[in-house]
């Protein structure tokens, strides 16, 4: 089993009109042991840029911690938040700083850049972005996201719309991944506030 | 004077609370050519004297003003080489930051970081602090802006400056002139104006040089041609 399906994790954005949702799952396992349903994989950088991460749990949270620390000095010696094109490209050069001894995780950026136009991309552990106008996936469950995705996503959807596309398309791929599951994370964020919610999906 | 008992170490403090050698770093700039800078509502001047030692110098390759990124600009009195090395370095931490982040450093922070590097002289052995005070030009998010580095490494962000020869002059001509809603034409023209107060001899596009940067976000140092039509809209 590789290092990457060690803990289990799937992790989902998409773009919708003048707004952005990014999703994942809960469960947080020890090759097939479930040992935790809450596990937080997504986290708020500032109130317009969030950054998911898949693969090596231990790694998600160092990593995580050490991007908050860079963000938090950017923004007193700057006074001013990250864009979140400027934040994918520091992403980027901290996991290659790292090219022989990587973050085994693949992050999952999503932001509302100028003018409240939605940003999303992903990288592998070594910093290779890639943007998408559409969505982008990342974690065990990657493959079926991708087909989910594809399938079920259509441009310049609202908040609410967005929403219902992209749980949909989380809780069914999960559902195909023994290694995730266990719920659904989904963030929901317009320029005007920032959604939460808890998905109930199958719990195995 | 009881200072002069300190001067000989830098990194010393004199009875007085000063460090000496910044004292005589500051005269060496005050010994040097004058430039100034304005901004203006819609851009930035930044001007200075180009007096060569002798009529034999090619005039054409020297340039006192410098970019240090796209659009930000810089000029100096004082030391030619101190400013070389100086830009040099800046120009680093500027290609430093772009390739870090994938976007133009903002005009504060380059100029913050330049400004520690001149201060790292004044408290580290072995060295001298730096003998030019610089005027550095840009414009970012924030619109033009216009700031001043000394010596010491303390920086200050100015509506219009001077430095040099003939700062107190230079400076007064430039508070009864200035406006707040100049335009940058007016400004070079202002600056033209400021240089010729002081000038030893008849000013012409040969001994001085001129930098502007406007809302295009291009730094540009004016070509001879270009000084000769100002100078002759200034007549």
């Amino acid at each position: 089993m590789s290092i990457f399906e060690y803990n289990g994790s799937a992790v989902v954005a998409m773009v919708g009109k003048n707004c952005f949702a990014i999703a994942s799952d809960r469960r947080l396992g020890v090759q097939l042991q479930t040992i935790a349903t809450d596990f937080k994989r997504i986290s708020k950088i500032h109130d317009r840029v969030f950054i998911g991460l898949s693969g090596l749990a231990t790694d998600v949270q160092t990593l995580y911690q050490r991007l908050v620390f860079r963000h938090k000095l950017y923004q007193v010696r700057e006074e001013r938040d990250m864009k979140p094109e400027t934040f994918a490209s520091l992403v980027s050069a901290i996991l290659y700083e790292k090219r022989f001894g990587p973050y085994l995780c693949q992050p999952v950026i999503a932001g509302l850049g100028e003018d409240d136009k939605p940003f999303i991309c992903t990288m592998d552990s070594i910093g290779a972005k890639e943007l998408a106008k559409d969505f982008v996936v990342s974690g065990t469950a990657s493959e079926s996201l991708y087909g989910a995705c594809e399938a079920m996503y259509k441009p310049d959807m609202e908040a609410e719309e967005l929403f219902e596309t992209i749980s949909q398309a989380l809780l069914s791929s999960v559902d195909r991944d023994c290694l995730s599951g266990w719920g659904g994370h989904v963030y929901v964020v317009t320029p005007t506030e920032i959604k939460e919610r808890i998905l109930k999906g199958r719990m195995d | 004077m009881g200072d002069s008992q300190y001067s000989f170490s830098l990194t010393t403090f004199s009875p007085s609370g000063k460090l000496v050698q910044i004292e005589h770093a500051l005269t060496a700039v005050g010994s040097g050519q004058t430039s100034l800078g304005i901004k203006a509502s819609n851009g930035v001047v930044i001007a200075t004297e180009k007096k060569l030692p002798s009529i034999l110098v090619d005039e054409a390759s020297v340039q006192k003003i410098q970019h240090l990124t796209p659009n930000i600009g810089v000029v100096y009195s004082g030391m030619g080489p101190d400013f070389r090395v100086l830009v040099r370095k800046s120009r680093k931490q500027a290609e430093q930051y772009n390739r870090l982040y994938k976007e133009p450093i903002p005009v504060t922070q380059l100029v913050r970081e330049t400004a520690t590097v001149m201060q790292e002289f004044t408290q580290s052995g072995g060295v001298r602090p730096f003998g030019v005070s610089l005027l550095v030009a840009g414009y970012d998010d924030k619109g033009p802006q216009l700031y001043q580095v000394d010596p010491s490494g303390s920086y200050f962000s100015w509506k219009a400056s001077a430095m040099g020869k003939n700062v107190s002059n230079a400076k007064t001509f430039l508070e009864k002139r200035y406006t707040e809603d100049m335009e940058l034409d007016d400004a070079i023209h202002t600056a033209i104006l400021t240089l010729k107060e002081g000038f030893e001899g008849e000013i012409s596009s040969k001994n001085i040089e001129i930098g502007k940067i406007g809302a295009d976000k291009i730094f540009r140092v004016l070509t001879p041609a270009e000084i000769d039509d100002y100078l002759a809209e200034v007549e």
